[in-house]
């Protein structure tokens, strides 16, 4: 036996890889499952979607019931339902492809752009219902990757609607360029506070934060009710804030009709920020360090207590700012309606972006989008908007247990295959 | 007579490995037989096979000379063969009773769930074989050589005859190693038959009538304990000579590192597990703290390191009073920490293995500047460092998950050990790793200590704190009960020390 000890495992170590954008997005799963999954997962909700849509119409169940004598009259008025429940679907959300070209052709021809924005506004109002799922969407997110449930989306949307709204009609005498600026913050700190509360709690007491983040989510509509009640609401008497001065309204994109404004540049502004924030610095390591490990996070020196209330207060800044964007660029009021349930939607929008902003910003176009078609596919088609629900709830269920994709779509590999669906770490022989 | 279990030409591939190649087995009715292999060998793979979690794309399995296909777990247990996993599969809130007969559940009438049977039948196995369980205790409530009893049992009353036992004693003190033993005889002596997977050679050794030592898929030697001693078994195994006992020269003493005086540690449970010792570990020596786990070990680390807060007493480190600082600023004077739970506290799984190099370093320039990370001095560190540790990772990348635990034990040591440090505390380092990891960790431990470190080695295992130690101190009950020179300590002396005897002339103990 020589006394020279070589090493029979020996590999050469690579130089470090480079890992593209979508392989960093969904760390664990490749390109393949990364991409792939999700298409195939929206598609197949789509298909589900449809089924349902032509068993509740009452057409279509005519038609079925005639089968033996008619059969392909049933089969021709199911996938013509169908068909036209999308295709109002699609127009809602982008308009009609042939007005929007007919417009541009007018534009170019007489230089009146007035029938090309009203085809763009289909597409505008989808932009705009875009925007707060992307900033609530960030919210929740930011929370997932630093360990934290924030279920308070809904009431940090509120609170910051509520305070944007105040300095909005209340501080008279000022340029757009103070203003507006001045408004953005205050909802911006308003939501970080009411998140804030909750982080404090957990990180002093460990009181859980889903339980918290709810309470306040209450808390914060009997506030808004009480408020647009009384203080803060309109002289006649209505649950509506005054109107927000002009000098503090998110500038629109394009002119009317078409209702896009400032609001999304800044969405898609605050993604790359969370993004660069999370994975660029030191402090965004931090957090998600505490969130994939506390004890490691511990064991590194990392001051827990000061993360949670960090990022509960980051959430809920985030959160704040969905509410700045609809009473300052939507309704340039509040109004006790105002939110339609984005902060719970979103809950669910950062799980199918896997936490990742990226993932997120393209689920909220996705949501953004279901959304806008969705009052012309009933108003069209006579499908009760409900549907919508439906197949985000399927896209949702698709992407949490991707198992069911690739079994579908038979793309499992050998191993996988031969691969136990476990949980546990693995053991070390 | 046919062996109770034999297996023949078993290969199984996975895309790019060839986990088993053509092994051959065979087991006779009442043996001991012990499966020996590094991590990667293809133990686990070989016993999955026979328990019906993977199907052999070559090869056969016989029990009792007849031919079976096993294709899944119920398959196996009905001929008799039963797994006791490394990690265990037990329910925490559930009885004894109800995790025993998860899966098999005896109903009374098709509907009630009959436990009062299941118990008896506990109680049953349970005397027969001389150990005692109680059927109604919850799982969560009892220690860990009690849940591996469970874990015999739930094996036991499914009948089986032959029982694959995954490196049971890696969770277990050395007083439940001993019952463990007692316990396999017995099962031994009634007729069952055990294949017993180990990195313990010494255990092996001891207790197995044949060895089987695979490698890289294959069998590469089969032998009896008189015809093997550990270096023998540790050189099949790894493929080349493996040195079990690091050599070192004698210490290079030099000032007082760490002193210790008077301390006192509280639990969890806001009992004193420390109770006012004390100590000193200087440049140049490695201090080792033997004891059986649960007397205050723990506790004690978690004070030096600041991740528990200190009743009362002093820490000095390098003359600075350290009690009651953050980790961070203990860590920032110059001391070094390799937990006991390294995928607990020392890594994060889901990271690749470059944030885990810079884990607790991210902070300082170069790793950030400004406002950022930067990114290529990090990339840049974590490659230097795979090299200068020998980690074998496909790439700096990949989550640290991936990795065996030997090499994520190397990552840990890569981390602490590219700062300049004068004192190191590692605590269980070798825990559940193969032969090679072993030797090399101890190597670069002392390697450290002759560097100057201050270096205090927490270890259950009485091996290594006899092969790495210059000075020994025992802790039973929360306090030092002996420090020893490595000179005069002995297995026996120790292991009476470590379960409380008194000596008659008691060795030193400082103030």
């Amino acid at each position: 036996m020589s006394d020279q000890p070589e090493n029979t495992l020996q590999t050469p170590t690579p130089p470090p890889e480079k890992r593209t954008l979508i392989q960093r997005i969904f760390v664990r799963q490749g390109v393949r499952d990364a991409v792939l999954i999700p298409i195939l997962a929206v598609f197949t909700a789509l298909l589900v979607g449809g089924v349902i849509i032509a068993i509740s119409t009452p057409a279509v169940l005519e038609a079925w019931r005639h089968f033996f004598q008619a059969p392909w009259e049933a089969i021709k008025i199911t996938l013509q339902t169908i068909w036209n429940a999308y295709v109002a679907l699609f127009e809602g959300a982008f308009g009609s492809p042939a007005d929007i070209v007919n417009g541009f052709r007018e534009w170019l021809q007489t230089g009146n752009p007035t029938a090309l924005l009203r085809a763009l506004r289909p597409l505008g109002e989808s932009l705009m219902l875009t925007t707060p799922y992307i900033f609530a969407g960030l919210a929740v997110s930011l929370g997932f990757r630093g360990g934290l449930f924030n279920i308070g989306a809904e009431g940090q949307i509120f609170l910051g609607g509520l305070a944007a709204a105040f300095v909005g009609y209340s501080l008279k005498g000022l340029p757009a360029i103070i203003h507006l600026p001045l408004t953005i913050l205050a909802g911006i700190v308003a939501g970080a506070l009411w998140a804030a509360i909750p982080g404090f709690l957990k990180a002093r007491y460990g009181a859980h934060e889903v339980i918290n983040t709810i309470m306040m989510n209450y808390i914060a509509f009997r506030l808004a009710d009480y408020l647009l009640q009384g203080p803060m609401g309109r002289a006649d008497g209505m649950p509506i804030t005054p109107e927000v001065l002009k000098s503090a309204y998110l500038p629109t994109l394009l002119p009317a009709p078409v209702r896009v404004h400032f609001g999304l540049i800044i969405a898609l502004f605050m993604a790359w920020v969370v993004y660069w924030f999370l994975w660029k610095t030191p402090r965004g390591l931090e957090i998600r360090i505490a969130g994939a490990n506390l004890n490691a996070a511990r064991y590194a020196g990392i001051r827990i207590a000061l993360i949670i209330v960090l990022t509960m207060s980051l959430s809920g800044a985030l959160a704040g700012m969905a509410g700045v964007n609809q009473v300052l660029g939507v309704e340039h009021r509040m109004v006790r309606a105002f939110s339609s349930g984005y902060g719970f939607d979103s809950i669910a929008l950062a799980l199918l972006g896997n936490s990742h902003p990226l993932g997120v910003v393209l689920s909220s176009f996705l949501f953004g989008f279901l959304r806008g078609g969705a009052a012309r596919m009933q108003s069209m088609v006579g499908v009760p908007i409900e549907i919508i629900k439906i197949i985000q709830g399927l896209i949702i269920i698709f992407v949490a247990a991707p198992e069911i994709i690739r079994s579908l779509y038979r793309l499992k590999t050998k191993e996988e295959k031969e691969k136990l669906v476990t949980k546990k770490s693995r053991s070390s022989s | 007579m046919p062996p109770v279990l034999e297996l023949k030409g078993i290969t199984k591939t996975f895309p790019g490995v060839l986990a088993n190649d053509h092994i051959d087995l065979k087991l006779e009715e009442g043996e001991i037989l012990a499966l020996l292999g590094e991590n990667g060998a293809g133990k686990t793979t070989l016993m999955n096979i026979l328990y019906g979690l993977y199907t052999p794309d070559e090869g056969e399995i016989l029990v009792r000379g007849e031919r079976v296909e096993i294709h899944n777990p119920r398959d196996a247990i009905k001929y008799g063969i039963g797994m006791v996993h490394q990690h265990f599969m037990l329910v925490p809130v559930f009885t004894v009773t109800e995790n025993v007969m998860l899966g098999i559940e005896k109903t009374t009438a098709g509907v009630f769930l009959d436990r009062r049977a299941v118990a008896q039948e506990i109680r049953n196995i349970s005397n027969r074989f001389g150990f005692k369980v109680d059927p109604d205790a919850l799982v969560e409530d009892l220690p860990v050589g009690l849940q591996q009893r469970v874990e015999i049992i739930k094996v036991l009353y499914r009948q089986a005859d032959i029982l694959i036992l995954d490196e049971p004693t890696a969770v277990l003190t050395p007083q439940e190693v001993e019952e463990l033993f007692k316990i396999i005889r017995s099962l031994v002596e009634q007729g069952k038959s055990i294949i017993f997977i180990s990195h313990k050679l010494n255990e092996v050794l001891d207790f197995c009538e044949a060895i089987m030592v695979l490698r890289l898929g294959r069998v590469v030697g089969t032998t009896k304990p008189d015809q093997a001693t550990p270096e023998t078994l540790a050189s099949m195994m790894v493929g080349r000579t493996v040195m079990l006992t690091v050599e070192k020269e004698p210490a290079k003493v030099g000032e007082v590192v760490l002193e210790v005086s008077d301390l006192s540690v509280l639990d969890d449970r806001k009992l004193e597990a420390v109770k006012g010792i004390g100590f000193q570990v200087c440049a140049g020596e490695v201090l080792g703290i033997a004891g059986v786990q649960g007397n205050g070990q723990t506790e004690l680390v978690e004070a030096l390191t600041g991740l528990r807060p200190v009743k009362q007493g002093q820490i000095n480190f390098l003359g600075q009073a350290v009690v009651d600082l953050s980790p961070r600023k203990i860590r920032e004077i110059g001391s070094a920490h390799v937990p006991e739970d390294r995928q607990r506290d020392g890594l994060v799984l889901s990271f690749s293995v470059a944030d885990n190099l810079v884990l607790n370093t991210y902070y300082e320039a170069p790793f950030t500047r400004g406002l950022n990370l930067q990114q290529k001095e990090i990339d840049k560190a974590a490659s230097e460092r795979i090299d200068l540790f020998d980690i074998r990772t496909p790439s700096i990348s990949v989550p640290v998950s991936n990795l065996s635990g030997g090499n994520q034990q190397k990552v840990i040591v890569a981390r602490e050990f590219s700062r300049p440090i004068k004192l190191l505390i590692a605590s269980q380092p070798t825990r559940g790793l193969d032969v090679g990891s072993v030797e090399y960790i101890h190597r670069r431990i002392i390697q450290k200590r002759d560097e100057g470190c201050a270096t205090l080695v927490v270890s259950t295992e009485l091996d290594e704190i006899m092969a790495l130690s210059d000075r020994i101190a025992v802790m039973f009950a929360g306090k030092i009960v002996a420090v020893l020179s490595v000179e005069d300590a002995t297995r026996e002396r120790l292991g009476l020390l470590m379960a409380g005897i008194q000596e008659s002339t008691p060795a030193e103990i400082p103030a």
